[in-house]
């Protein structure tokens, strides 16, 4: 129960795949221009990630040290395939926002750095959980960001009006705003952590 | 074969579109490798070369197998294990034909593999359905821009370490800042209609 907790930790806080590790930092600027493609963003890859670590662990005993990692990427693309089919059969709008991000959640290092640092080392229920959590972890930091610009950039949040009257600054929907919210929250990561210390 | 679409997919792929700075792809080696400029034009050169190859050997493995078959849901899969497999082919030519360039190139080889712009640009070319020229012309250029915009990156980097900042706005916060500024800039190309 101790490490399960642990792990849940390190995949939200400490290990953030995204704030603290500085890992899948292109879909992370690119499709959080709103709150909606953040999430659905999030839970694509979180799904990829969940799959991945848990076929991973199952086969890691199977697959000779030399080729895991095209074996590694197959399980991965196999899963992103899958994403891709749906998505394109019942949500078919989100496809054409996400374009060409969904298939290259291939080469979201996330997934392949937890596959090798986690799921080929441990079992199949803690790669399970370090999937979810390390998922969860990416999710909610694509949620902060996306949160951020689209309030500052669009003055709404997931497509809802939030202050009537307020001019928003569209430079934060634009890579400019992406790069500069990056910064901020990164800056803030690593100042409550040195805090802490 | 029109030059003037060659000439224009070029310009769009450098500055209008830039890879980095207007498609978030490839982020991970701008930030990752962009502290010297030696590495930063290592990496580009590199990326610019298996970048092209890539071009090359996806679109007829796409138009010529995958569409007749019917099987073209399987792009994604089949594109990632050809360029995974075309890096480690590149790493071991230049090995045996250049070993001094492989020096100088060699360890940014394998990090190719899992950088987003090379599969980024395959699955672009298909989608923007280019023909086979304008896809190797594309991802040429492309691999131009990211280089270019990299070289810059580093060349700012490195006269910025020395600037007394406050410890949590070292390295990577500071490279954001930089980035968004550059974006700024390359937001001007935007205006550019051809």
């Amino acid at each position: 129960m101790a490490k399960i907790k642990e792990l849940i930790k390190d995949g939200i806080w400490n290990k953030n795949p995204v704030l603290v590790q500085a890992i899948g930092l292109c879909p992370t600027l690119a499709v959080t221009t709103s709150l909606k493609n953040g999430f659905y963003m999030g839970v694509a890859s979180t799904f990829v990630l969940v799959g991945s670590n848990v076929i991973i662990s199952i086969i890691k005993s199977f697959i000779p040290a030399k080729v895991r990692i095209p074996v590694y990427i197959t399980v991965i693309a196999s899963f992103v395939t899958l994403v891709q089919l749906f998505v394109s059969a019942y949500l078919p709008e989100l496809n054409k926002t996400l374009g060409i991000f969904i298939p290259l959640i291939v080469v979201n290092c996330i997934i392949l750095g937890r596959a090798e640092a986690f799921a080929s080392k441990n079992g199949v229920f803690d790669s399970l959980i370090d999937g979810v959590s390390m998922g969860i972890g990416f999710t909610l930091a694509l949620m902060i960001m996306a949160g951020i610009r689209e309030f500052l950039g669009a003055n709404k949040l997931f497509d809802l009006l939030v202050i009537p009257g307020f001019e928003p600054a569209a430079a934060m929907i634009l890579p400019v705003g992406g790069f500069l919210t990056m910064g901020v929250l990164i800056a803030i990561m690593n100042y409550i952590n040195m805090k802490k210390r | 074969m029109d030059l003037g679409t060659l000439l224009q997919i070029t310009i769009a792929a450098i500055f209008i579109n830039n890879f980095v700075l207007s498609r978030f792809l490839g982020l991970c080696p701008y930030f990752g490798v962009s502290k010297q400029v030696d590495s930063a034009i290592g990496m580009g050169l590199s990326v610019i070369f298996v970048m092209t190859i890539a071009a090359t050997v996806t679109w007829p493995i796409y138009y010529f197998v995958l569409k007749p078959l019917g099987i073209d849901f399987l792009q994604t899969i089949v594109f990632i294990l050809v360029i995974a497999s075309l890096v480690q082919l590149v790493e071991m030519v230049i090995q045996k034909v250049s070993p001094s360039l492989y020096e100088s190139l060699g360890i940014y080889l394998p990090l190719i593999t899992t950088n987003c712009a090379i599969l980024g640009v395959t699955v672009l070319n298909i989608s923007e359905s280019y023909n086979f020229i304008e896809s190797v012309v594309n991802a040429f250029a492309s691999g131009v821009g990211f280089t270019l915009v990299l070289i810059l990156m580093s060349g700012i980097r490195v006269k910025l370490e020395d600037t007394p900042l406050p410890e949590y706005m070292k390295g990577l916060p500071l490279a954001f800042f930089v980035g968004a500024v550059m974006a700024l800039a390359f937001m001007g190309f935007s205006g550019f209609k051809i």
